[in-house]
């Protein structure tokens, strides 16, 4: 199978200080990566670089389209990359006040991006928004509330909701559940783990907890320093690490 | 005519400057173009955007109407106009037939526009998307971009809160289907007349710094969604003094004890049907 995006000797400089350095990996079809490390080691860098929000120093992120074609991401106009965000992409901010539009309602929230696409018809984009909170466990009779009115697990969700609606191939997902307490982060992970392979979503997600990744990622990526230190199927790394920082790392989960 | 002035209080560079912006706004119908707005002897919120385009665009054999909220007599109608007719020495008129050049406030005039006419609209906030989105550079982005899925969440919003689209000024348009405009406040009762309007159509919003122009014979789509269309106001009433039933009406009220009369808002118009006039 032919891979979704390709991430070469990709780097990213901030004036003389490294952001990420180096990086390169393949992404698959309905495949969830793991990027984990810890604060301050070029994780949301490095995402932010791949999804094109950040212009990368060197290297390269390929991505192939719905219709097949490679797409240079660094050669993408603004409305290419405009688009493809729009229409191929979702992105989860770690705040879901960052990605949620805090005053419209629930309801416009979901629907925003069926009209960016071109939706122009009120029953219908009522009628997925509902079938969309009722997915992500919100109660659809909230739908004309205000987000600034839900808990921040239901914020979260509606993110999720928000981003997911379209359907978009691949989600870029930036801690999605720190800052949550550890019974709603475990709801978030198992809703996260159902959607992504019932719509067989490729993901990217950054996280600096490990029982996340081995929860939802087959592949995990480990950073320090904006380096990649040891990359691999996520049970080798957390059961077998090789490199001494992921041995660091899992057994300070471990004494926890 | 005061002779310390200009003709017209500007200055000829000024005139100018404005002048080229306009020819810019007419070639690309709906583009918000940037001009250099000069402090005018009114406050902003007072038209200093539609004087300045009005200023511009007057010359010496030029009929002015103003008109505020459809009404000549009120005093931003009558003070705009006094004004040009002390720095220009021009000839004003209250008769939208008799009118080359019309400021507005508010309303476009129930009398059908011709060819010869300019209709110069005051605007407050030019950007259609400013509430949804504060920040200037994105506005421009999604206006260059033609990204204009953000508007029908406003109007998404209207109808999930009053089962219909309760916007009844300032509503959306879409400019020769490229555009994302804001007519100026007008009730969306007038958008129709945006529409393939024989007249050349100026915005001006001083405090803002942009101008905007719908040319002859543009096309103008007010926004809408498939299964709620755009419609427009309607009176159950006449109105009360000339009777007409097809045009705007403001309803006033008349004494201490509640009672209402409904009457046009355009008070040329009003006065041109009312039974002594027609017989």
């Amino acid at each position: 199978m032919s891979a979704l995006l390709q991430v070469r000797d990709l780097s990213l400089h901030y004036g003389p200080r490294v952001g990420c350095e180096d990086v390169s990996f393949d992404l698959h079809p309905g495949e969830l990566l793991c990027i984990v490390g810890e604060s301050g080691s070029g994780k949301s860098t490095l995402l932010n670089a791949v999804a094109a929000q950040l212009t990368p120093t060197a290297g390269s992120v390929r991505y192939r389209q719905r219709d097949g074609e490679w797409l240079e991401l660094g050669a993408l106009s603004e409305a290419d990359r405009r688009r493809l965000a729009r229409e191929e992409w979702g992105f989860v901010t770690q705040n879901p006040r960052d990605g949620l539009r805090l005053n419209v309602s629930a309801g416009a929230n979901v629907a925003e991006r069926l009209m960016a696409l071109g939706m122009r018809h009120y029953s219908q984009l009522r009628a997925t928004a509902r079938h969309w909170l009722e997915r992500v466990e919100i109660d659809p009779t909230r739908i004309d509330d205000a987000p600034t009115s839900f808990s921040g697990g239901m914020q979260q969700r509606l993110q999720i909701a928000r981003t997911l609606v379209t359907q978009p191939r691949l989600v870029f997902m930036d801690e999605p559940t720190a800052g949550l307490d550890v019974s709603v982060q475990a709801r978030i992970l198992d809703l996260l783990r159902r959607l992504v392979n019932e719509l067989g979503l490729a993901a990217v997600m950054v996280t600096h907890d490990l029982a996340v990744a081995r929860l939802l990622a087959a592949r995990t990526i480990v950073m320090q320093g904006g380096r990649v230190v040891e990359t691999g199927l996520t049970d080798q790394i957390l059961d077998d690490p090789q490199h001494p920082y992921t041995q660091l790392l899992v057994s300070s989960v471990l004494t926890t | 005519m005061t002779p310390r002035y200009n003709f017209a209080f500007l200055d000829e560079d000024t005139k100018r400057m404005l002048r080229r912006a306009l020819l810019k706004a007419v070639a690309i119908p709906g583009y918000q173009v940037p001009f250099g707005s000069r402090e005018m002897p009114l406050p902003y919120g007072w038209g200093t955007g539609g004087i300045q385009v009005t200023a511009a665009l007057l010359g010496p054999d030029d009929v002015l109407k103003v008109i505020d909220q459809g009404a000549d007599d009120t005093t931003n109608a009558v003070n705009i106009r006094r004004f040009f007719s002390r720095v220009a020495g021009i000839a004003t008129t209250e008769r939208t037939a008799d009118a080359t050049l019309i400021q507005t406030r508010h309303r476009i005039p129930e009398t059908s526009l011709r060819e010869d006419q300019i209709l110069v609209f005051q605007v407050p906030e030019p950007e259609p998307l400013r509430t949804l989105e504060p920040r200037e550079a994105e506005t421009r982005t999604l206006h260059a971009l033609a990204d204009y899925g953000l508007m029908h969440v406003k109007l998404y919003e209207d109808i999930a809160q009053y089962g219909r689209i309760a916007t009844s000024y300032d509503y959306p348009v879409l400019v020769d289907g490229r555009f994302l405009t804001s007519p100026s406040p007008i009730p969306k009762f007038d958008n129709p007349k945006l529409d393939r309007s024989p007249a050349l159509m100026l915005f001006g919003a001083g405090r803002e710094k942009r101008l905007y122009a719908i040319p002859p014979y543009t096309r103008v789509e007010s926004l809408a969604f498939d299964d709620h269309p755009f419609e427009l106001q309607s009176w159950e009433h006449h109105c009360a003094l000339c009777g007409s039933n097809d045009s705007y009406l403001d309803e006033v009220v008349v004494d201490d004890s509640g009672t209402r009369m409904f009457v046009c808002s355009d008070t040329d118009y009003c006065s041109g049907h009312r039974p002594e006039a027609r017989a």
